[in-house]
This record gives structure tokens, C-alpha cells and sequence, in this order.
């Protein structure tokens, strides 16, 4: 699927920098722009996946596995980030490492104005309760973000939050 | 909302169902059942949840699946647990064989002035588990219940979802540690070892 000008590569690319990192649990609330990574981690053996009714259950399931010794990662589109609040304060009292992949809607050439406030207000979000975002609105840059997003959030036990640019994912379309 | 009569005491039935532990990994969710488990005698393998109120159960759910060999058990309280009721699926869905989720029930929010909970009214808690596929459920209302209740908790393969049903006296707060970063250190050193601080 890589680079053959019908799929981006980034997905694939994300998804190699996961197993590198030894993320061993995927947890998601499906995106259209997570749709490679969530069935590729399904597909591969070595990663367990959960699928959640909604977003702050991840944060909670990722704590209890870092604290049975395995790595994961978080997928949601940028609407799941507000459910996520209160439980950032399991994450920070404890120094969990918190892996969250986030792609974003309510920007760029958004259709959806149901999308743009919590589109618009997820960075300011997470930052208050403490999560440090990387944003990537350049596909190329995607995976080294997200693989320096992996080391800060495991090897030095921080809450990141990877924010993946519309400008990246494309437009949604609604054609009729 | 019920013909049972409930006499069983929360701190002893806490104390009932730990008695047989074993090795089992705990997580408690916050308010009464942490102070309950901090009453039957403080480890290093409890997790005692202080906030993240609605988290316990897939919090137990990731740890049970991060150790497939050990069994993982959650207490909670049915405040808590009606928090975060999608847990009800997710675990069904992810069906961890290790995990058992016991949620003490008495019917109140007991730190905020006993108000009445969904279970007081009715809701009930193992029925919804079982519509979400638990394939192991469980009330228990007496002390028979209870005895028989423990071995299940301890060693049945799950998932499994029991209510305890407890009166609605107060118990004096017992408070185990409350700094995080202690509780994860000495939870991942006495599972881990050396892997803990890696």
C-alpha cells in the first residue's frame, strides 16, 4: 500500500513505529483516519486490541496495563478527546507513560460544524490537564513524530497526545 | 425495590472475599472499597484508585490482559460502576478469562451524603452484565451467597461480574497511600521485579 498514489503511506509507516516501540495493546474508538492502524493492529498477534464504547475507557485500560508491564497506544478522532479529561488524572498522579493518537476533524476544509468546537478546542484541552501534544500537518512528518511522541511517553512516563492534522487525513466527503 | 433483606457488612465481606486471594492483582475504586480493602490489610499488589471515578473496571481490564497468568480482581462500588457502564461491554467484548469485577453494593454514594444510587431504584448491575454476554454472573444477598461467591471470584474463568449487596452503616475510614507514584513503584516492583524501573 505504501506510496503506490492511491493509499498514504503514514498510516503504515505509524503502525511500524508502533510495534518498533513494543506497543503491545490498541485500544480505539474507530476514525476514518485510523482505519489502517486499528485493522492492522487487529491483524497482528502480537497486539491485543480493545474496542471501547468510549474514549476515557482507553486511558483507564492503558493505565492498567502499563501497570502490568505492557506499552499501548490510544486511537480516537479529536471528538473523543474531551471524554478524556477527568482521567488525565489517573494518568498524572501515577506517572503513567499514555500513548494517544488523535486524528483531527473540525479544521481544515471541515463540511461537519458539529466537529469544530471540540475540534477546535482539543489541543487547549489536553493541554490543561498536562498532556503534551505534537501536532503533524506534513504526512512525511508523521511517523518521526509519532515515534518521538512513543519515547517521551514511555521513557519519561508523560501523557502525549500525537494531534494528526485534517490537512493530513483529507477532506471528509459528503458527496451526494 | 426488594423482597431480600440485606444484613452483610461491607468491611466484613471485603475482608471474606480477600481472605482467599492468593496471588490475585487488585484494583479498588475510589471512595468506600478502597477504604474496605485498606481495612483488610494493605499489599502491594492493591491498586487504590483515589479519583478517576468510572475507570476500575477497564483499568482491571488492561491489567488482566497485560497478565494473562495471574487472576485480576476489581472492587468497586456501584456509584462507581454505573460511571463508566460501557465498561459492561468493552469487557464483555474483550472477554479476559483472569478478570472478575465485584461490585460492593449499597445502594448509596456514601462520600457524598448517601444519596441513593441506580441500584436503589432497581438497576441491576449483573443483569445488565449478562445482557452484555459476562458469561459468568452473580448477586449475592446473605453470607451462604457470599462463601459461595469467593472460590468464583478467585478462580472461575471469566469474565466475571458480581454485586455484593451491603447495609448502608457507615465504617470508619481507613486510608491506605495516596501518592500515585507510590502505589504504581511498589505494584510494578512486587509483579515485575527489576523490569519495574527498566
Amino acid at each position: 500500500m505504501k506510496g503506490d498514489g492511491t493509499q498514504p503511506a503514514w498510516p503504515d509507516e505509524i503502525f511500524g513505529v508502533l510495534k518498533e516501540a513494543a506497543v503491545e495493546q490498541v485500544c480505539y474508538v474507530p476514525d476514518a483516519g485510523h482505519k489502517v492502524l486499528i485493522e492492522r493492529s487487529i491483524a497482528d498477534n502480537e497486539i491485543t486490541t480493545v474496542r471501547l464504547t468510549t474514549e476515557e475507557e482507553g486511558v483507564a485500560v492503558l493505565s492498567g496495563a502499563w501497570l502490568g508491564g505492557q506499552r499501548g497506544a490510544l486511537l480516537m478522532q479529536s471528538s473523543g478527546v474531551g471524554n478524556c479529561i477527568n482521567l488525565m488524572g489517573l494518568v498524572q498522579e501515577c506517572r503513567f507513560p499514555l500513548l494517544m493518537l488523535v486524528t483531527m476533524r473540525g479544521e481544515w476544509g471541515e463540511f461537519n460544524p458539529w466537529q469544530t468546537t471540540m475540534g477546535q478546542g482539543a489541543q487547549a484541552a489536553l493541554e490543561a490537564v498536562g498532556v503534551i501534544v505534537h501536532r503533524v500537518d506534513d504526512a512525511a512528518l508523521a511517523a518521526e513524530t509519532v515515534q518521538a511522541a512513543a519515547r517521551l511517553a514511555f521513557l519519561s512516563y508523560r501523557a502525549v497526545a500525537v494531534l494528526i492534522g485534517q490537512r493530513v487525513i483529507g477532506f471528509k466527503e459528503f458527496a451526494k | 425495590m426488594t423482597e431480600h433483606q440485606v444484613t452483610l457488612d461491607r468491611r466484613k465481606a471485603v475482608a471474606r472475599i480477600l481472605a482467599d486471594r492468593g496471588d490475585a492483582l487488585l484494583i479498588t475504586g475510589l471512595g468506600s472499597p478502597t477504604w474496605d480493602v485498606a481495612a483488610a490489610g494493605d499489599h502491594p499488589n492493591n491498586f487504590y484508585l483515589w479519583g478517576a471515578m468510572g475507570a476500575a473496571a477497564v483499568m482491571g481490564l488492561g491489567l488482566a490482559l497485560a497478565q494473562p497468568d495471574r487472576r485480576v480482581l476489581v472492587i468497586t462500588g456501584d456509584g462507581e460502576m454505573v460511571l463508566g457502564l460501557g465498561a459492561l461491554a468493552t469487557i464483555a467484548v474483550a472477554a479476559p478469562g483472569n478478570l472478575a469485577v465485584c461490585v460492593i453494593d449499597n445502594e448509596r454514594y456514601g462520600e457524598t451524603g448517601m444519596q441513593e444510587g441506580h441500584t436503589a431504584a432497581g438497576v441491576d448491575l449483573p443483569g445488565m452484565a449478562a445482557a452484555a454476554g459476562w458469561p459468568v454472573t452473580a448477586c449475592a444477598w446473605t453470607k451462604d451467597d457470599l462463601e459461595a461467591l469467593v472460590p468464583v471470584l478467585h478462580g472461575d474463568t471469566g469474565p466475571i461480574f458480581a454485586t455484593v449487596k451491603v447495609t448502608a452503616d457507615p465504617a470508619p475510614l481507613v486510608l491506605p497511600p495516596r501518592d500515585g507514584t507510590v502505589l504504581r513503584n511498589r505494584f510494578r516492583q512486587a509483579l515485575l521485579g527489576e523490569m519495574a524501573f527498566e
